[in-house]
């Protein structure tokens, strides 16, 4: 199981900031072992953002978005105190669903 | 009534009342990730086949979408990159990287009510365009940067 996602969401004026850091190698496959073998591709293909039931973003991403994927976006419509829930899924199908309450100002 | 619901749940466990409300069309499968991947567009090599695997016949330059990026990226293993769109209805936002063995880098789906704007990092091989590319009400947008890249980051 991967580690967690560290995620910050805060009031910006009447949106809500979201900063979110994953744990993921992010392999391109490209890459090879000192020995000559290939190094299979092992990445995050599809995140989604949903609060209050309702998908806030959703992405999907190829092989070169960098180790740890990270990611900055804003939404109208949330309130301190409310959770905002984002899911990853990667091409292995390994997947992790972390959440987080957002905070104020 | 409510007792029988108790008993049909113990007797169908989780995964069997999952399958149900699936058969029911209830849930569509997958709806947990709205939409699929599309490998297609993901193995693009040019700019040109990418636009055309997401769906676009043609793309116009806009002064509306801006990347915010360094001219210099020292490590190509980690380049920042802050796409925002000024354009109306913003539906999407690609990032494609020219020279990069796959051109497709990412693709947002922006709902109403977030703004058309994101933050993430990207791996570059070399020196390469980046191409910013907007959908906005079906009509398709692009901006253009030159990132240099004094170490790629795709060979490791």
């Amino acid at each position: 199981m991967a580690d967690p996602m560290r995620i910050r969401a805060n009031m910006a004026g009447d949106k809500v900031e979201v900063r979110v850091l994953m744990s993921h190698e992010m392999e391109t496959g490209q890459r090879k072992e000192p020995s000559g073998a290939v190094v299979p591709a092992h990445f995050i293909q599809n995140v989604t953002v949903t609060h209050a039931g309702k998908t806030v973003l959703s992405a999907q991403w190829g092989t070169s978005i960098s180790k740890n994927p990270f990611m900055h976006f804003r939404f109208k419509g949330g309130k301190p105190g409310e959770k905002v829930t984002i899911s990853w899924v990667d091409n292995k199908g390994e997947r992790r669903t972390d959440e987080v309450v957002i905070g104020g100002g | 009534m409510d007792i029988r619901r108790r008993g049909i749940l113990k007797a169908g466990g989780g995964t069997g009342v999952l399958a149900l409300a699936t058969a029911a069309g209830l849930l569509r499968p997958g709806e947990a990730f709205a939409q699929q991947w599309n490998k297609a567009a993901f193995e693009t090599k040019s700019v040109a086949d990418t636009l055309k695997a997401l769906g676009s016949s043609g793309s116009t330059e806009s002064a509306q979408i801006q990347i915010t990026a360094p001219d210099i990226a020292e490590n190509g293993a980690v380049v920042p990159l802050t796409i925002e769109s000024g354009i109306a209805r913003t539906q999407t936002i690609a990032i494609l990287i020219e020279k990069n063995p796959n051109t497709l880098s990412a693709n947002f789906e922006i709902p109403e009510g977030t703004d058309p704007f994101v933050t993430t990092r990207v791996k570059m091989a070399e020196t390469s365009n980046i191409y910013a590319v907007v959908r906005a009400d079906g009509k398709y947008f692009h901006a253009v940067k030159e990132i240099k890249v004094t170490l790629g980051g795709c060979g490791g």
